[in-house]
């Protein structure tokens, strides 16, 4: 549905975004992660036409954006960062007014419907300047949801609303991917992980990493880690650990010395696939040192997302 | 077409759910009624001549104020892109806009025919020149308000839109005395670009070409100027 091909986009001389390619099938919810200022916006600017790229292209439901931006975009509701409203209008009038302008059929029942979805029906006469901020966000996806397009791109949707309506709208993105192909924008973690069914990574307008959250997850550690917390002299202690058999590394934690009551905690990395938990605590018991804790260390998507947004590593390299 | 009379329409409402379409057209009314009664009690002759003439200082100021907001509002709040990122295109919402400032300025105008009646009521003026004369100040509201909107079009700013638009109606004022200045070919050119030249033979029952041809040639600027502005976003 969505496909972009080596986009990039540069400001004069400063590089927004690099060499940008992704896929997005019909019906998938994609997630495009990133810190603020890696380009996210200005990618989904690139996709509505609102922006030409400067090198590269992006195809939206089969139209180029750049040559046939008028057909691309007839197929694509979008919510920009900043929810685009016109205070002095009602609720109604505004998106009769969008309705109109996207050339929707029977538009007074599309507005209807748009409202239900976006659960704004019950204000629709209200002068949209008094409504708050997380009203305001219903009314730009009623407006982004107007007419049905088959592609949805979401700038942030969430930001600026409560817990309770951030959940809501999560539910609501979650509900719409299947009927709709749609991309979501946003540095929130969490969001991702609920709502996506795919994740892109973008820092410094690059891609940084690409797959399912489960995968991401998987793929990024490139092997397993567990966590051992023994009674015994560090060194000692090291050297056991060590010898098990499929054991890649193991790291010390905390500097030396620090220990407490002579504990001493590890991070062992093994080969993929390896469950080596049985023959670590028989490595710490033979070698007559105390077994405190023994557990798989998970890194969170926060630590991933962290780990590729702050160090500058190249796509290829992660992807190994 | 239907995008330009959508953004014309909501444009037009727009301008009348704020305060300023009414604050706007009630000091032009008084400043009017006020320059009639004065001219009229002075020269006792039925005729909007004296009026027509001097409605194009008042323009100098109501003009910015109607056109101030078209262009810079959307785009500092960024409805601009909203609109851009449907299919709609450029020269589509600036013609829009164009379109309900014009409309706005025939309201307004349409109310002064007040002065017109009481003429017909109370003497016997020609008709011919009353309407040439509603003519020409309509068309150069229009040429003013296409300046104004290309103003609007550079800035998110209301305020500097106004006084960018303020300037370049001054200056449309000023070159012909600059014209003068200069005289020969070089200034009679600059002479012709001044609006002095271009607003007296309308109320004295006359349409001159060169002035229907300057007052549409200025309509047609601003609009593919604004037009060039919006787009302009894409070679920043």
């Amino acid at each position: 549905m969505i496909r972009v091909e080596h986009l990039t986009k540069n400001y004069g001389p400063r590089v927004a975004v690099a060499d940008v390619t992704f896929d997005v099938d019909k019906g998938e919810v994609l997630g495009f992660l990133g810190p603020n200022g890696a380009g996210k916006t200005t990618t989904m600017r690139i996709l509505t036409g609102y922006l030409p790229p400067s090198g590269g292209r992006a195809e939206v439901a089969g139209f180029d954006v750049a040559t046939q931006s008028l057909q691309a975009r007839a197929n694509i509701g979008y919510l920009p960062e900043t929810v685009p409203l016109y205070p002095d209008m009602s609720v109604r009038s505004y998106l009769d007014f969008m309705g109109k302008i996207k050339g929707a059929r029977d538009r007074r029942r599309q507005v209807d419907r748009a409202m239900e979805k976006a659960r704004i029906a019950h204000r629709a006469g209200d002068q949209i300047g008094k409504l708050s901020k997380g009203l305001r966000q219903r009314v730009g996806l009623a407006q982004a949801l107007l007419g049905d397009p088959p592609v949805l791109i979401l700038d942030e949707p969430t930001s600026g609303l409560d817990p309770r309506q951030i959940i809501e709208t999560r539910n609501l993105i979650k509900s719409l991917g299947g009927e709709h192909t749609v991309v979501l924008s946003t540095h929130i973690l969490p969001e991702v992980a609920a709502t996506c069914s795919r994740i892109v990574i973008i820092s410094n307008g690059r891609v940084v990493a690409e797959d399912t959250p489960e995968n991401l997850d998987r793929r990024l550690k490139g092997a397993e880690s567990i966590a051992v917390t023994v009674r015994g002299p560090r060194e000692q202690v090291k050297r056991a650990l060590t010898g098990v058999p499929r054991v890649l590394s193991v790291e010390a934690e905390g500097s030396d010395g620090r220990p407490a009551n002579g504990l001493a905690s590890f991070t062992v990395q093994s080969e993929v696939g390896a469950d080596i938990r049985e023959a670590l605590a028989k490595a710490v018991v033979n070698g007559g040192f105390g077994l405190m804790e023994l557990r798989p260390a998970h890194l969170s998507l926060e630590e991933i997302f962290l780990q590729l947004t702050t160090t500058d590593a190249p796509a290829a390299e992660v992807a190994a | 077409m239907k995008n330009l009379w959508a953004v014309a329409l909501r444009e037009l409402r727009s301008y009348f759910l704020s305060p300023l379409a009414y604050v706007v057209i009630a000091l032009f009314l008084a400043l009017s009624g006020y320059l009639f009664a004065l001219i009229l009690a002075n020269g006792r002759q039925a005729s909007l001549q004296g009026l027509v003439q001097n409605v194009s200082v008042l323009y100098l100021f109501i003009v910015p104020a109607i056109s101030m907001r078209l262009l810079a509002e959307e785009q500092r709040t960024g409805t601009i892109e909203l609109l851009l990122t449907n299919p709609v295109q450029e020269w589509e919402i600036v013609t829009g806009k164009f379109l309900a400032s014009v409309l706005l300025v025939i309201v307004m105008l349409g109310l002064t025919l007040l002065f017109p009646l009481f003429l017909f009521i109370f003497g016997s003026p020609d008709s011919g020149p009353i309407i040439t004369g509603y003519l020409g100040i309509l068309l150069q509201a229009a040429a003013f308000l296409s300046v104004g909107l290309w103003a609007s079009s550079l800035t998110q700013n209301q305020i500097v839109a106004a006084i960018i638009a303020f300037a370049l109606l001054l200056i449309l004022w000023l070159s012909d005395n600059l014209g003068q200045f200069l005289g020969g070919t070089i200034g009679a050119i600059v002479s012709y670009t001044s609006v002095i030249n271009h607003f007296q033979s309308f109320p004295q029952g006359v349409i001159q070409s060169n002035d229907v041809i300057y007052y549409v040639t200025l309509i047609l600027a601003g609009i593919v100027l604004s037009t060039l502005s919006l787009q302009s976003r894409r070679y920043r």
